[in-house]
């Protein structure tokens, strides 16, 4: 293993930058003469939107230009990428404009734009708009939106459904099985709603160029050049060729800044109106009600068992909310990402999954670190841990017994994902290893000595990541493919620019794609350059969410090498007068079988581009190769994490004693960052399972709008964490990475709502699990 | 408007600002130290701590009015010479720090926790760091780091 190849905890090359404070963060970018923009949003929930009459606050000083959604009437809004057809035809697909239109939807629905020379001047002038609302009764309890009635969020959904999608069509045959099996555990429960909250607020700067007729956009985006597609084509119709976004340093994403939102679009368009730049931060309070959110699923769920404890069937039924507006890729999310992952890990032969999504008057919801992963995966491991407790089986043999076995791969479920490999029981061994899962019993009484309430549990997740092949997701309403894009640029005296369509914001590509790069060229990691968020540079790109950056963006660029180093063979060959087959590229040269005789790899790069000697007649000058990667499958990283938790009677307090993470990621590039995001994901599970909650009021205010109501995990919330990989290597990228982002915040829930079901001997407590809740299912009030 | 002098990083600066501007936006839009960092808008995140006469202060509630005369340093005061100081050298031994936007306000708490506490337990980290939120580390490498930057671990 090279020092800083493949393998290797090679420290990150993006600290120095960020721990001086010289990081480019987009609200850090000053453009001459720009101006500010700040959004007037609305206050109510749902009213009919008379007049915006912004008279006076255009006389308020400062103010440059003050729009609204008549000046948008030539604009597309913004789009939705995935179409579900639902048992009733295609969703209900209604306009999201720039600005509210006619009507306003949920609490921070944006209603007008002043742009102003400074911001202090934006917020006054937006204080004189005045705004003529007539209120009509908010949408916010799902079960009570489907029943309509009342106003619908939507004309075109009179009861507010979006869609009622089934999958499989297996409803009968999973009922009867359900009615003769030995044994049926029924939960409802409720996947709670959270925010993202990256620590870096949303931001966005448009600038426009009239003597090239180019737009610009920097924006805190996860996927620039997806940013680019949906603004250009289908709401500003600027095409790629005048359009650059470019998303420099970005502080965090989770899923919340894939989405392309209204914002962006406005201080584009705006730019160029004005003919000056326009910028605008998010305030943290209006993310809470800007940025998409995420969960938010309502369940009941059946499993069934035969007298052996095998499973035999299960049922799920869910209410998804899609809030007021679709958001890019909230549909998929509920579905796709969700019911094809009810199988587990899991020999479960009969699946029947339902999801009725509903539109509501509040902010729109779309994926979330995992999205529709967590929510299956908290479902099927929260009903087998109740099962194992009715059955008075052990939870961990209760998911031995129904563990796929090694021998099984490739293993096709029954909601359509064909699991490539695994290695269930051996992850679940080092998990119960690490956590001394047999000494428990002792601790438990230890604590009980004490006057605590301990607590075990356990969660066998698995997800699928690294999405995904493009005609499979096309299929299914996809309006994208999701494959990804790398240039491989060697430049004249051997250093190596990588372009890359993945962007990094915090998971450190920088360094990992150049271990990659080092490992496979055989040279230093210091000659190396990776490049990524600019669509001027990048050729193309997906972007970086489901865990796919490594799996596909990182196949994408091993395929690109290879390219570079066929190319470099055979201008090698004639460059050591001998054939490519005898020659072997290994250790930074090319090197001809059974003799002395090479040439270096800088050697090669220069005479690529000083083609003196060089077989012009059948190849041409150069070193770059671009190659798109489009995966043939999922990949599927599994594990088992087990909590323990002590609960004080008194105060319904629960505190982590311990937590074990038992990952399979298949091969790693570099264990230091992958232990980081695992550490990250478990917090943001540990957040949703005991402190995060998105509560909106009867009448769609949002009462958790701030980091005051809102809990975010701070450090003395948490433990430090045991964690470790067991690895079966994916079998169809070149890397054989599974990815490894969301695993902790997907596993991390169930784990621990099992260790507090046990600990206090309750069926179900609801998520997040605070002391009150626990407190009254202690004392049964 | 009020003139305010005072000393950032070691050099004399003065500005004439508003009554109502605050530190953090003197010295991201005035002095363009954009290392410091705005996260929310209710004193809750951490992300725009600085030294202000050696204390850490969040400077998003503070105004530049109340810091005439005083010493301040920022992340982009700490390293010295080119080298990092060593919480910041703990910080990237540890991988303390992923998405990097926490990371100025972090580290300067956790250079001030250590001037007070030279070698806090585990529990005196979190507890002196609870004023800071990550999203992304989980904390468990920003504990080792500022273990690591007392003496009391190693990578």
């Amino acid at each position: 293993m090279a020092q800083d190849g493949i393998g290797a905890s090679v420290k990150r090359r993006e600290d120095a930058r960020f721990l001086k404070g010289i990081g480019k963060y987009t609200d850090d970018m000053v453009y001459p003469r720009q101006t500010y923009c700040y959004f007037l949003r609305s206050t109510i929930a749902h009213g009919k939107l008379n007049q915006v009459d912004t008279a006076a606050a255009s006389k308020m000083p400062g103010v440059v230009a003050i729009l609204t959604a008549a000046d948008f009437a030539g604009v597309g809004g913004v789009p939705c990428g995935w179409l579900i057809t639902g048992t009733g035809g295609p969703m209900k697909e209604p306009k999201h404009p720039i600005l509210a239109d006619g009507k306003v939807r949920h609490v921070g629905d944006p209603v007008a734009a002043v742009i102003a020379e400074s911001l202090a001047e934006a917020k006054d002038a937006a204080e004189a708009i005045n705004l003529d609302i007539t209120e009509l009764p908010a949408v916010i309890d799902m079960k009570k939106a489907l029943k309509g009635g009342g106003t619908p969020v939507h004309d075109e959904a009179p009861d507010n459904l979006c869609f009622d999608w089934v999958f499989p069509d297996t409803k009968a045959d999973v009922e009867a099985a359900i009615a003769s099996a030995h044994h049926v555990t029924k939960l409802d429960l409720v996947n709670n709603r959270l925010i993202a909250n990256p620590m870096e607020p949303r931001a966005a700067i448009g600038v426009y160029d009239p003597s090239m007729d180019e737009h610009t956009l920097v924006t805190t985006s996860q996927n620039p050049h997806v940013i680019r597609l949906l603004m250009g084509a289908f709401v500003l119709g600027i095409p790629e060729h005048k359009l650059r976004v470019y998303a420099p340093d970005v502080g965090g994403g989770f899923g919340s800044k894939i989405y392309h939102y209204a914002a962006e679009a406005l201080v584009t368009w705006a730019a160029k109106k004005i003919g000056r730049p326009v910028k605008w931060t998010a305030e943290r309070s209006e993310s809470f009600i800007s940025d998409a959110h995420g969960r938010d699923h309502v369940t009941h769920a059946e499993m069934a068992f035969d007298k052996d404890g095998k499973i035999v069937a299960l049922k799920c039924e869910t209410l998804a909310n899609m809030g007021a507006y679709l958001s890019t890729f909230a549909p998929c999310v509920p579905t796709w990402l969700h019911g094809t992952l009810l199988a587990g890990q899991y020999t479960n032969p009969k699946i029947y999954c339902n999801v009725k999504a509903v539109f509501t008057n509040t902010v729109p919801v779309d994926a979330y670190r995992g999205a529709g992963r967590p929510e299956a995966t908290y479902i099927l491991e929260r009903i087998i841990s109740k099962a194992a407790r009715e059955m008075k089986i052990d939870q961990v043999e209760l998911r031995r017994r129904n563990f796929i076995q090694p021998n099984q791969f490739p293993y096709q479920t029954p909601v359509a994902l064909v699991y490539d490999t695994g290695n269930y029981g051996a992850s679940m061994d080092a998990a119960i290893k690490l956590a001394d899962y047999t000494g428990f019993e002792a601790r438990r009484a230890a604590a009980k000595a004490k006057g605590k309430l301990r607590g075990i549990g356990v969660c066998s997740y698995i997800e699928a990541c690294g999405i995904a092949p493009s005609s499979l997701v096309g299929a299914l309403g996809a309006r994208a493919g999701l494959y990804e894009a790398a240039t491989i640029r060697v430049n004249p005296t051997g250093s190596v620019t990588v372009l890359t369509g993945s962007h990094s914001h915090g998971q450190g590509h920088e360094t990992t794609f150049a271990q990659v790069v080092a490992d496979k060229l055989g040279i230093s990691a210091d000659a190396i350059e990776i490049v990524h968020g600019d669509t001027a540079k990048v050729p193309f790109g997906m972007g970086t969410y489901g865990s796919r950056s490594i799996a596909v963006g990182g196949a994408a660029i091993v395929n690109a090498l290879n390219k570079v180093i066929d190319k470099g063979r055979k201008i090698a060959a004639h460059l050591l007068e001998a054939s490519e087959s005898d020659i072997v590229y290994e250790g930074g040269a090319y090197k001809v079988k059974g003799t002395d005789k090479q040439k270096t790899f800088g050697e090669i790069a220069l005479t690529a581009y000083v083609p003196h000697k060089y077989p012009l007649e059948t190849l041409e000058p150069g070193l770059e190769e671009t190659a798109f990667y489009d995966p043939k499958n999922f990949t599927f990283p599994a594990g088992t994490y087990i909590a323990e938790v002590e609960i004080d009677p008194e105060t319904g307090k629960t505190e982590i004693v311990q937590f074990t993470a038992a990952d399979d990621f298949g091969n790693i590039i570099n264990p230091m960052i992958v232990e980081g995001q695992v550490h990250g994901g478990l917090v943001q599970g540990i957040g949703q399972a005991l402190y995060e909650n998105a509560v909106y009021d009867e009448n769609g205010q949002l009462v958790s709008g701030s980091f005051m109501d809102y809990t975010m995990p701070r450090a003395d919330d948490v433990p430090s964490f045991k964690v470790t990989t067991t690895s079966t290597p994916c079998t169809h990228n070149p890397l054989g990475v599974k990815g490894c982002g969301e695993a902790g915040a997907i596993g991390s829930p169930p784990a621990i709502i099992n260790a507090i079901c046990d600990a206090i001997g309750a069926d179900h407590i609801e998520m997040p699990a605070t002391p009150e809740k626990v407190w009254r299912a202690i004392h049964k009030v | 408007m009020p003139k305010v002098s005072l000393e950032v990083n070691g050099k004399q600066v003065s500005a004439d600002v508003a009554p109502n501007t605050l530190l953090v936006d003197l010295l991201r839009s005035t002095l363009a130290l954009t290392g410091t960092h705005v996260g929310c808008d209710t004193s809750q995140c951490g992300a725009c701590v600085v030294h202000v006469n050696g204390r850490s202060v969040k400077s998003c509630t503070t105004l530049a009015s109340q810091v005439d005369g005083a010493k301040v340093t920022t992340i982009e005061g700490l390293a010295k010479d080119g080298e990092l100081h060593p919480m910041q050298a703990a910080f990237r031994e540890a991988h303390g720090l992923q998405c990097g936007f926490c990371t100025p306000g972090m580290v300067m708490a956790a250079v001030d926790l250590l001037k007070n506490n030279p070698k806090p337990t585990e529990a005196e980290i979190r507890a002196g760091l609870s004023g800071n939120i990550c999203r992304c580390t989980g904390y468990h490498n920003i504990v080792k780091a500022v273990q690591i930057a007392s003496g009391q671990a190693t990578a």
